[in-house]
């Protein structure tokens, strides 16, 4: 008879997660409670007040959980995750045409009294087709015929939400890049976007001309680093880098009508073609590579200042400037960001207690029952209440990597990564934006904001995971 | 730990919860920013604003008390669209000024966030009524209530000072006590005695949400607090004679004041021209005109002015020469048309007998008679020199509390001057001055200079026969009592037997009868044992200044009066008059049927012309 062990439900199922996933799920809503009361009393089914409804969602999601727990059989995911891709996709397409406007974007269907979000679905269906695809014996990242594959798969929906103007979800398709580490992405990849964003920072907040000079310095280092001349690094590159820092301060000084630019691109015209020919003499590949990031970068820096000054819209450019602290401004795009700082500070240690918030009550922080409920448990739950929520969340994404390695089946642990990806993004964009660590992008917390669609796809989610993982469990 | 993908990922993971609960560590518990942005956030804190202290006069009448006003506020958040028409005229204001108002508030939106701002000031309950009763009609706008200042009577414009809103230098200056829309006096005694009238601001503390509604009060109320008034206070001042004195006063320039000797409390003190309190009501309007006018209401003249104090003076250079012993009763120099200080130069005097003893000279005010006690004073053989008779003639004027400040609890009061003999050894040379130098400080004249009140001392000294109580015009009232130096007796220097002699001089000066060449027979009160001299002081501009000074009774004095006209001549013809008719006002309640002739000369004399105003 084939099957060595037949484990029971309870042994099977990963109860850590569904203690961490209930866990989330009150705290969220004893924060719905917290931001949506007035100063009249609670009744806990009034399902017209927000708090009712999300209590209606939050049984929904149970009623989901175990159905894909119990009913469904977790083999099936594999087998429709391209139909469901497909129809999303559909559906995504179709939401900009018959979808409603909210607030200037065209992502909810209405069906009734229900609203719901394509976009939320499509990113499990993101992930089931990407664990289908990459699951496969066989895939290789590194073969290019793959990796374009890959990329369209996370590409096209990704696309069709920027055409909404959802750019927060849109920002969220980037998590797969964690994904794709795991999978054997070249680390170079998260290198390169992380000097990029550097650059991009530097350009906008200080000047292109540090930009530049930084960019020298991170070339110089690679090359240094590579063929192991440290010495000349920190002698030579060092050195004139930072008296080349001081050249705009003399310019101004002296009232020249002159550009700092000419002396760093004189240097670049002779440098470059000396580096190029000892490389090409020696044959180093140190030197082209470090020739490459430095064209790159300086491209990146001049596509960053010109697209910023003559390509943005107002209000695109603004949102950027208050988020990189450029410009402060208390009443305008900042007042959300600000509003909820304040709630937030004022939480101190312990917080002002469950319903004792008067930020939150009174309606100073927008959305703060959706995306902005973090402000709620900052400010009645205080800094201890705040480390708990994202330790949950810590632990929930560990725990969910940990059971992905854990898996013997690619599918699983691709989903598994999937899932950890597109949580943390949330995580990290929702609560970064709270605190003002991250601009203004109108995207849920998982779990716990208020809304159906975003409890409904996460719980989703995360129980395809448990399901997977359980019925491995049980065979093996 | 193997350093896999999975584990660098695991570590990322690490890392960015910990850069979000860093963050979180510093705008929650390291910084303290954000708690008090919360704290402005949620209260509204509706400011109740005390009523000021009432100002009595010495009978308990009010001077300064309050009325009702309102000012009507706007919360620009909150108004929609409105019959712009109907509020201008509820508000009883033009259409086009509401119209540019809202105008404003829109173009500073942001900068006004949701507080209500002030859209007119002071409105009167009749005007608030009219507008209460269509309020509802005009979400956004309310009405305060503010307490402004009401005069019952025309008294004491200049002296009571003005209240006015605090600007952004004000409130600098007086850090943390004051924030803008809070009035507070400015001059007078509405400033000197601020602290006492302004109160104690209260407030309701309320929370509100995001759009400024008013949810519930801040913890049942108990962190309110309520307003406290301002302290009553009671000033000297004789309400009936300070307006009396002001209609005496009107259209000539100069001062009047009136002490009562016991006490040192001043009756009356009246600047003219002065601010008619219907302006100080209303200070914001009249202000620019206030300030243009050439004669200068808002100078107190008669805490400000140092004027040369003239005739008046030969009673102290008299009484010094009593107390030195240079000079008898009996003593008697001849005059004729003056005193000739060298063999060429003559300090002229008016025609009067010839020669004449102490008494007759201060009824006469001879001008040839004082330069010799003056004189005798400074050379005399007691001192090592000239210099130290000087410093000693000095210290005796100085003890009159002429030359320095009173220290009156007057605010912005000025010391007049009496030359040191540094002065002179500085302008001539050290030793290279002499009596002819400085012949004229026997009459007054010269380098020296005293204001009104100064003056008016001296005349409460003599009356007192020697001593002085600072002149004040702030009195004990309920809890309030007033710095205890106002209370104490100051002595000259002159024994206090010497004034005898002087005051018989001052009684025939007035009482002498007509053709007795008393100065001042004019202003003889039948019945009233009036004691009087007459000065008459020079002004490099224009006319010479008119200047009296009386007490009466002679006989425990009630009160002693200064009066100091600019330009006005004699001082027989105005000061003595005006001062007397005060006098006989004070002590009778009114003039008499025989004297009334004199009442309506001064009523209707008009000086203003004489006085060059550039």
């Amino acid at each position: 008879m084939y099957s060595p062990v037949q484990r029971k439900a309870k042994q099977t199922i990963d109860w850590k997660l569904v203690i961490c996933y209930l866990l989330l799920v009150i705290i969220g809503w004893v924060n719905v409670i917290a931001a949506s009361h007035s100063t009249e009393s609670i009744n806990v089914f009034d399902f017209t007040a927000r708090y009712g409804k999300q209590l209606v969602w939050i049984l929904t999601s149970f009623v989901l959980a175990a159905i894909i727990l119990f009913v469904l059989n977790p083999r099936l995911w594999e087998v429709i995750s391209i139909p469901i891709y497909l129809f999303v996709v559909l559906l995504l397409v179709a939401v900009i045409f018959l979808g409603t406007e909210v607030k200037g974007s065209h992502s909810w269907f209405t069906l009734g009294p229900v609203r719901f979000q394509p976009a939320e679905i499509s990113k499990i269906a993101t992930s089931l087709v990407l664990a289908m695809v990459m699951g496969r014996p066989g895939f290789k990242l590194s073969d290019s015929k793959s990796f374009f594959l890959i990329c369209f798969i996370i590409g096209l929906p990704m696309m069709v939400i920027l055409a909404e103007s959802e750019t927060g979800s849109a920002l969220v398709y980037l998590g797969f890049v964690f994904m794709l580490y795991r999978e054997g992405l070249s680390g170079w990849l998260l290198v390169f976007v992380g000097i990029s964003v550097l650059l991009f920072i530097l350009t906008l907040t200080i000047s292109s001309y540090v930009a530049v000079l930084t960019l020298a310095g991170i070339a110089a280092l690679f090359y240094c680093l590579d063929s192991g001349k440290m010495k000349v690094f920190f002698l030579l590159c060092a050195p004139s880098i930072c008296l080349l820092a001081f050249v705009p301060g003399f310019i101004q000084k002296l009232e020249l009508q002159f550009s700092p630019f000419y002396i760093v691109s004189a240097i670049s015209v002779i440098l470059i073609p000396y580096l190029a020919l000892r490389s090409f003499r020696k044959r180093e590949r140190q030197g082209w590579i470090a020739i490459i990031v430095y064209l790159v970068g300086c491209l990146l820096v001049v596509s960053t200042d010109f697209i910023f000054n003559n390509v943005l819209q107002d209000h695109q450019r603004k949102r950027i400037e208050v988020l990189l602290g450029m410009k402060d401004d208390p009443t305008g795009i900042g007042y959300n960001v600000n509003q909820s700082m304040i709630a937030i500070g004022s939480g101190g240690l312990s917080g002002k207690g469950f319903l004792q918030g008067t930020q939150t009550a009174f309606g100073f922080v927008p959305e703060q029952s959706t995306d902005f409920i973090f402000c709620t448990v900052g400010e009645e739950w205080g800094f201890l209440g705040c480390c708990v929520v994202i330790l949950l969340y810590f632990f929930l994404i560990y725990r969910i990597i940990t059971d992905a390695e854990d898996s013997r089946e690619g599918f699983t642990r691709i989903f598994g990564y999937c899932t950890a990806s597109l949580i943390f993004m949330h995580l990290f964009i929702n609560i970064g934006m709270t605190i003002g660590l991250m601009p203004v992008i109108g995207i849920p917390l998982p779990f716990l904001s208020y809304g159906g669609s975003s409890l409904w796809a996460f719980t989703i989610l995360l129980f395809i995971f448990i399901s997977l993982y359980r019925q491995e469990k049980k065979y093996y | 730990m193997v350093l896999n993908r999975k584990n660098k990922l695991l570590i990322g993971l690490g890392l960015a919860c910990l850069i979000l609960v860093g963050k979180l560590f510093s705008i929650q518990i390291l910084n303290d920013k954000f708690k008090e942005e919360a704290n402005r956030n949620a209260m509204v804190y509706d400011i109740i604003y005390p009523t000021r202290g009432v100002i009595y006069d010495r009978k308990g009448d009010i001077l300064v008390g309050n009325k009702v006003a309102y000012d009507i506020l706007v919360s620009p958040f909150e108004v929609g669209s409105f019959d712009t028409l109907t509020l201008a005229s509820a508000l009883g204001v033009d259409v086009e000024f509401i119209r540019a108002k809202m105008k404003g508030y829109h173009k500073t939106k942001s900068r006004i966030g949701n507080r209500p701002v002030v859209m007119i000031k002071q409105v009167p309950p009749e005007t608030y009524m009219k507008f209460e009763e269509l309020q509802y009609k005009f979400p956004g706008f309310t009405g305060q209530v503010r307490s402004i200042r009401d005069y019952p009577i025309n008294a004491g414009g200049n002296l009571l000072g003005y209240v006015s809103e605090v600007d952004a230098n004000f409130i600098k200056k007086h850090e943390g006590e004051y924030s803008a829309g809070d009035y507070a006096g400015k001059t007078g005694i509405e400033a000197a005695k601020e602290k006492d009238l302004k109160g104690e601001k209260g407030y309701h503390i309320y929370l509100r949400d995001a759009l400024n509604r008013i949810q519930t009060p801040y913890r049942n109320g108990e962190m309110d607090k309520e307003a406290i008034p301002g302290k009553n206070i009671m000033t000297t001042i004789d309400a009936t004679l300070q307006q009396y004195g002001q209609e005496l006063m009107a259209n000539k320039v100069g001062s009047l004041v009136a002490i009562e000797p016991s006490t040192g409390e001043i009756l009356t003190m009246v600047s003219s021209p002065g601010i008619d309190v219907e302006m100080l009501a209303d200070i914001g309007h009249h202000y620019s005109e206030i300030v243009n006018d050439p004669y200068k209401p808002m100078f107190n003249r008669a805490v400000q002015a140092s004027y040369p104090p003239g005739s008046v003076f030969k009673l102290v250079n008299g009484l010094i020469g009593l107390n030195e012993g240079v000079v008898t009763p009996s003593t008697s120099y001849p005059c004729n048309y003056g005193y000739y200080y060298s063999s060429d130069r003559k300090l002229g005097c008016h025609g009067h007998k010839s020669p004449l003893s102490f008494s007759e000279a201060i009824m006469m005010s001879c001008n040839g008679y004082f330069c010799y006690v003056l004189r005798s004073i400074l050379e005399n053989k007691r001192y090592k020199n000239f210099t130290e008779a000087y410093n000693k003639w000095r210290e005796y004027v100085l003890s009159f509390g002429l030359g320095e400040k009173l220290g009156s609890d007057f605010p912005s009061e000025l010391g007049g001057n009496v030359p040191s003999s540094a002065y002179y050894d500085k302008l001539y040379g050290k030793n290279r001055w002499r009596f002819p130098t400085i012949v004229s400080l026997s009459i007054g004249q010269g380098e020296m200079g005293a204001t009104p009140l100064q003056i008016a001392n001296l005349c409460a000294t003599v009356a007192n026969r020697g001593y002085y109580y600072i002149p004040h015009i702030i009195k004990d009232y309920e809890d309030q009592t007033i710095d205890p130096k106002y209370k104490e007796k100051r002595y000259t220097m002159v024994d206090t037997l010497q004034f005898q002699k002087v005051i018989n001089g001052m009684w025939l000066a007035v009482n002498g009868g007509p053709g007795s060449g008393g100065t001042a027979v004019a202003s003889a009160i039948p019945g009233l044992d009036l004691c009087g001299k007459t000065g008459t002081a020079q002004n490099p501009r224009g006319a010479d200044n008119s200047v009296f000074i009386c007490f009466a009774p002679k006989d425990n004095p009630k009160i002693a009066v200064a009066a100091y006209i600019e330009n006005a001549g004699f001082g027989a013809t105005w000061a003595c008059p005006i001062a007397s008719l005060l006098i006989e006002k004070y002590l009778r309640g009114e003039i008499s049927e025989e004297r009334k002739y004199l009442e309506q000369y001064v009523l209707e004399g008009d000086l203003m012309s004489k006085v060059k105003t550039d």
